[in-house]
């Protein structure tokens, strides 16, 4: 009887298809893969090919610049997503968790957060932080200093600014994701656990942190990836000693009019996000098997 | 060590309406009290101030001689088990099991021992190593009841373990309840449903619930051979509900005059008269009633009638009928006057 279940449906589907279907499978993916072709793997082809101009690729890596720009890009990468996960899990906690007014309406502005461009909350920051913003202002206001721009808060133009600004944008993506997964959570599982004797951090890390799981890798690489391209945050915060790949990227192919370098880089931009994607997704399939 | 349960006027509000109202009932150590009644009576809500996840707002709630109302669950020692199992997906059986065990600080050494002696009691021992989701139903249940038992609770809390399994695995599992509290006598055992077979093979006494209220309490015999109030003889049983005027040595059914036992019921009084429907006989005999079939319905081995009587629906249980009366038809029915209880309230017939 097992037998025969376990094999039967397997033939009405298999078979079903081919008779209602009469164009071939192929002729429907014709369309996206033009479309696919036309706006992105044509310009991303004449990319790689104006980069493989002679020279531009052992003079580009050979440089300083391009390895400081490297380094930066990636630490500042993977610092903010570390951050947007530590602090992502632990506002979605909160927010899903414990009960306080308002828990709703703080979960549905963070969809309106997403929409948000990332120089705005950077905007923000210069505002409250900047040389010239708020918090100088009140210090100089209490110490009678004779500039604004004398207060001690000068770190949005450091790498730590830069950092600061992207943990503060991208932390709704961990959480938006994150937040799906919770309620998604069988309630039950957590009584259970809890009457078993296990305490709220426990819980936390026991059952709701492996079960969300595939959620926080999903925000994470997003994360990370958005990082490794990110160009209006740092842009804006005027770091001046932060160059990351994309600003590299703007300022040899709009500064300096070297196309074929701006080219090289923007590959080696593009290997590592691509890269990255790929490690995360042999991990995660890895975890969830 | 043995411990039960006091409800002690435990009430529970949320905003206006009242779904626990002023509960009083123990839980005798080792005993398997049975919460029955209907579904949004508030049996789950009574079983989750035990477990701490309701707080009354009225009341106190004792398990042993602690006064648990304001403990977080996490320090209650409980066993609970709930309808959907609740399994930890990520974990195996194994590691479920011993949940409970790591979370209490258990002495690392003695929990494989004690995870599958657990496994073992629920008869899931060559499973151990599997992942929740590659069990049936029925053996995920038995994992979750090891995980409760696996850190010997002296409470054991089982919302509407076998609701979702289907008729057939749930007798089963029924037998392995019972067997399990032979074998775990000083455990005290909560447990909730709202079917009677269950609460009527498990229970060494049943509460009876409806509308928020503790509406009956005793052992099955009780409740059901004498029942105290109408609700309980209709939920448990399904009893026919007469509404009678007493007599000097019977009842008097819409001008018929039945020969019951009226005990100190006051002659002229109205009352309920309660008979099962599998005590009423087809044909003539003592306290004959007469009336027409309404319905019939083939259960198998019985065949349910349904006869208006005077205006008032009898339902009788008799052995599988060879030739089923016509519907309409003229049927007499009887009852032995010891088969018959006598309840003071007068109700509704239904
Ligand atoms: N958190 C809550 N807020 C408001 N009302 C609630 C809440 N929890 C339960 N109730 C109400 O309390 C009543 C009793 O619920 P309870 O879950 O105890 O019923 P039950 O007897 O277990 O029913 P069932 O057999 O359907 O499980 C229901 O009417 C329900 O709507
Ligand atoms: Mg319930």
């Amino acid at each position: 009887m097992a037998s025969a279940q376990a094999t039967a449906p397997p033939v009405v589907t298999a078979v079903r298809p081919h008779r209602s279907r009469t164009v071939p499978a192929w002729v429907w993916a014709l369309p996206p893969v033009a479309v696919l072709g036309l706006v992105f793997l044509y310009p991303l082809g004449l990319v790689v090919q104006e980069s493989l101009a002679p020279g531009a690729y052992a003079e580009v890596l050979a440089s300083a610049s391009f390895r400081d720009a490297l380094v930066t890009t990636v630490w500042l990468a993977v610092g903010a997503t570390v951050g947007c996960l530590v602090l992502g899990f632990v506002l979605a906690l909160i927010v899903a968790f414990v009960p306080f007014p308002g828990a709703k309406a703080v979960s549905r502005f963070i969809d309106v957060f997403l929409s948000f461009p990332s120089f705005l909350i950077t905007l923000a920051l210069l505002f409250v932080y900047g040389t010239v913003g708020m918090a100088n202002g009140l210090w100089t206001g209490a110490t009678g200093a004779d500039a604004v721009s004398d207060g001690p808060f000068h770190f949005l133009t450091t790498p730590w600014g830069v950092l600061l600004a992207e943990i503060t944008y991208f932390t709704p993506f961990v959480m938006r994701p994150l937040l799906a997964a919770f309620s998604q959570l069988d309630t039950a599982q957590l009584e259970v656990a809890s009457s078993l004797g296990a305490r709220p951090a426990r819980i936390v890390r026991r059952v709701i942190l492996p079960e969300v799981l595939p959620a926080l890798a999903a925000g994470g690489s997003l994360v990370l990836v958005m990082c490794l391209n990110e160009f209006g945050i740092v842009l804006f915060t005027g770091a001046k000693g932060v160059t990351t790949l994309p600003m590299l990227v703007y300022s040899q192919a709009i500064l300096e009019s070297d196309y074929a370098a701006a080219c090289v880089v923007a590959v080696v931009n593009v290997a590592l996000s691509v890269g990255l994607y790929a490690v995360y997704r042999v991990v995660s399939r890895r975890a969830g098997a | 060590m043995t411990s039960g349960i006091r409800f002690d006027g435990v009430t529970v509000r949320y905003g206006d309406t009242t779904v626990l109202d002023a509960l009083t009932l123990t839980v005798e150590p080792g005993e398997v009290m049975a919460l029955l009644g209907p579904s949004g009576s508030g049996k789950t809500t009574a079983l989750r101030t035990v477990a701490g996840f309701v707080t009354p707002s009225a009341g106190r709630v004792h398990i042993g001689d602690r006064d648990v109302t304001d403990l977080p669950p996490y320090k209650r020692g409980i066993g609970m088990v709930v309808q959907q199992y609740a399994l930890f997906p990520h974990l195996r059986v194994d590691e479920n099991v011993a949940f409970g065990l790591k979370a209490r600080k258990h002495p690392r050494a003695e929990i494989p021992g004690r995870v599958a002696e657990a496994l073992e009691m629920t008869g899931m021992g060559a499973y151990a190593r599997r992942h929740p989701r590659e069990l049936s139903g029925g053996q995920q249940q038995r994992v979750a009841i090891a995980r409760a038992l696996a850190i010997r609770p002296d409470v054991l809390l089982l919302d509407e373990p076998l609701s979702a399994l289907d008729a057939q695995l749930r007798s089963g599992m029924l037998a392995e309840l019972a067997r399990l509290h032979r074998e775990l006598p000083d455990v005290s055992i909560l447990y909730v449903t709202h079917d009677q077979v269950e609460a009527l093979t498990l229970a060494d006494r049943i509460s009876v619930m409806d509308r928020a209220r503790l509406q009956d309490c005793g052992t099955p015999q009780e409740l059901y051979r004498r029942p105290r109030t109408a609700f309980t003889a209709s939920f448990v049983g399904n009893a026919n509900l007469l509404p009678v005027r007493v007599g000097p040595d019977g009842v008097d059914l819409a001008g018929t005059a039945l020969k019951v036992p009226v005990g100190d019921a006051a002659p002229g009084a109205a009352a309920t008269l309660c008979v099962r429907p599998h005590l009423i006989g087809l044909g003539e005999g003592p306290n004959a009633l007469r009336g027409r079939i309404a319905e019939v319905q083939w259960r198998g081995a019985t065949h349910r009638l349904y006869v208006d009587v005077d205006g008032h629906r009898v339902k009788a249980d008799v052995r599988e009928l060879r030739d089923t009366p016509p519907l309409g038809s003229e049927v007499t029915l009887h009852f032995a006057p010891e088969d018959a209880v006598l309840l003071a309230a007068g109700v509704n017939d239904g």
